[in-house]
């Protein structure tokens, strides 16, 4: 500690913080959410089975789009141009380390991991155990500075996962219909609502004056932005809770509720 | 309704110090800069504060407080219970010069390094004419009182005393970010904000934001925007791809 607040001129005070708050609990809530996402979601990605409901043409997210020749027939809603697959490769890795990436390198997320994960730091006026720091400056952090393209496949992504749900509609409307939509909803919230969208749609600009119409933009995603972080966890719930909906109907554990 | 609190106050210069113990009357409605000043008149008439306006407008109390970074004159006494004990302490990212006083020359040496705003050539002083939406975003960060509270907060210096040398802090890297949306500005900011200022260091951790008393959203409108103009313009790989290409000067 004799760098930071240890350094020598600076008042001699041997704590770590003297903060009296819980202010370790923020810290540790993080660590479990993102494992008890990490966990789920790379034990159904692995899974390989019940991920599509035939019947009602529910596809979970996880799987989607399902490219190869592996994927059960009806899931692959934009044909097979990949062939058959060793069993250890997820159907869906097309689209999930693009999905992984986004969200690694989302703002929200950089800040969350790095205070929970990384310690650094735990919580503000926390010293963190690092001896020496560098931050986003060089490799292999300086990567989180290509957010935006993950962004742009994310955008593709949604519009697939858009159009997986609104085909679900095409079998009737069930309760899983409804919960593939909420969460494409919720999907769409949380990309737009990235930091990274709202420079491209505004922010870049100096003279708002002259693009009223991206001006428009950059205000709506301003005030969408604001929920960056609630979006960034409640999407996580909802595509567990998704991906589990679409599980327990194709495994047969649960019927769908039928509506019409 | 007065009652005693126990207050612990950091006492000492830049070689040694300890927190010292103090019972004070507290009175309703005061302020913990109050208790400050109580106990100057009472207990202890060689404490150092600094402090001006007691309004929350000159940044000048700026302190810990129970190890958060606070101004001692906007820190109500109504926030603590009654039995609570209350530590105060300087600025632990600055040196400390006495008591709760400390230096924070650092950061009016980051201040001075930033180049000063920079009208195009020709326009003359009383010729600016700027669109209220143009300049509004950059107001937000003109509410700056300059009490240095998330400079004092923010990891990268106040737990590595190394990195001060590169790292111009959350105020000046806003600073920075001002004068670039500043409709009127000409000079280019982006490439020197992370070569020269530092802004790769910051990993929006947003204890800047956190602890801002003027609530400005420092992370979100200033670093995070600053941080998507560097990436336009250095991390672009088609950017990238076509200077080395093209063989392009450096602009
Ligand atoms: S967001 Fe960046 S500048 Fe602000 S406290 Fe965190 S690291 Fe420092
Ligand atoms: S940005 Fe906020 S915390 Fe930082 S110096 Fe200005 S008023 Fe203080
Ligand atoms: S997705 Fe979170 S900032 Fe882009
Ligand atoms: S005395 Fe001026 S801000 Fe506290």
């Amino acid at each position: 500690m004799t760098s930071g607040v240890g350094a020598p001129r600076r008042a001699r005070i041997s704590a770590r913080t003297l903060r009296t708050d819980r202010w370790w609990l923020p810290p540790l809530l993080t660590n479990l959410g993102l494992l008890t996402f990490v966990v789920y979601a790379g034990a159904r990605s692995f899974m390989g089975k019940w991920y599509w409901v035939e019947e009602y043409g529910y596809l979970t997210p996880f799987y989607s789009p399902c490219l190869s020749e592996s994927c059960l027939p009806g899931s692959s809603h934009f044909g097979t141009p990949l062939p058959e697959l060793p069993g250890w490769i997820p159907l869906g890795f097309v689209a999930l380390p693009f999905l992984l990436g986004f969200r690694l390198t989302c703002y929200y997320y950089r800040k969350a991991y790095y205070r929970s994960v990384w310690q650094s730091p735990p919580a503000c006026a926390v010293a963190e155990p690092h001896g020496s720091y560098s931050g986003e400056t060089r490799l292999p952090l300086i990567v989180q500075n290509a957010h935006r393209y993950f962004f742009y496949v994310a955008l593709v992504v949604s519009v697939i996962n858009t159009y997986d749900a609104a085909l679900s509609f095409t079998h009737g409307v069930g309760l899983g219909s409804l919960v593939l939509t909420t969460n494409v909803i919720l999907l769409w919230g949380y990309t737009l609502s990235c930091h990274s969208c709202r420079h491209i749609a505004g922010g870049r600009l100096k003279h708002f004056s002259k693009h009223p119409v991206r001006y428009r933009a950059w205000t709506l995603i301003s005030k969408l932005n604001v929920r960056h972080m609630q979006l960034a966890w409640t999407t996580l719930a909802t595509l567990m809770l998704t991906d589990l909906y679409v599980m327990l109907v194709a495994s047969g554990a649960i019927s769908d509720l039928r509506f019409f | 309704m007065s009652y005693k609190a126990k207050f612990k106050i950091w006492r000492g210069d830049d070689q040694t110090g300890e927190l010292h113990d103090y019972l004070i009357e507290v009175n309703e409605g005061e302020v913990v800069l109050d208790i400050i000043h109580r106990l100057q008149a009472t207990h202890a008439p060689d404490l150092a504060v600094r402090w001006n306006c007691k309004a929350g407008k000159c940044g000048s109390c700026s302190a810990e407080i129970n190890g958060r970074p606070k101004l001692l004159c906007m820190t109500r006494m109504s926030t603590f219970t009654e039995d609570e004990v209350i530590t105060v302490t300087p600025l632990r990212a600055f040196p400390v010069i006495r008591d709760l006083v400390t230096d924070v020359s650092f950061n009016y040496k980051k201040a001075r390094e930033i180049p000063s705003f920079t009208p195009p050539p020709g326009l003359g002083p009383g010729e600016y004419r700027m669109k209220q939406v143009d300049v509004e975003r950059s107001q937000e960060f003109r509410k700056c009182i300059e009490c240095f509270l998330c400079q004092d907060t923010c990891h990268v210096i106040r737990d590595h005393e190394e990195n001060k040398e590169s790292f111009a802090g959350p105020r000046f890297l806003m600073r920075i970010a001002e004068l670039e949306m500043h409709p009127l500005d000409s000079a280019d900011r982006v490439r020197e904000a992370q070569d020269e200022h530092g802004l790769g260091y910051c990993n929006i951790t947003k204890c800047c934001t956190e602890v801002c008393p003027e609530g400005i959203k420092i992370t979100d409108n200033a670093l995070i925007p600053m941080k998507e103009r560097v990436a336009d313009r250095k991390y672009d790989p088609i950017v990238w791809l076509g200077s080395k290409l093209f063989k392009r000067e450096k602009a």
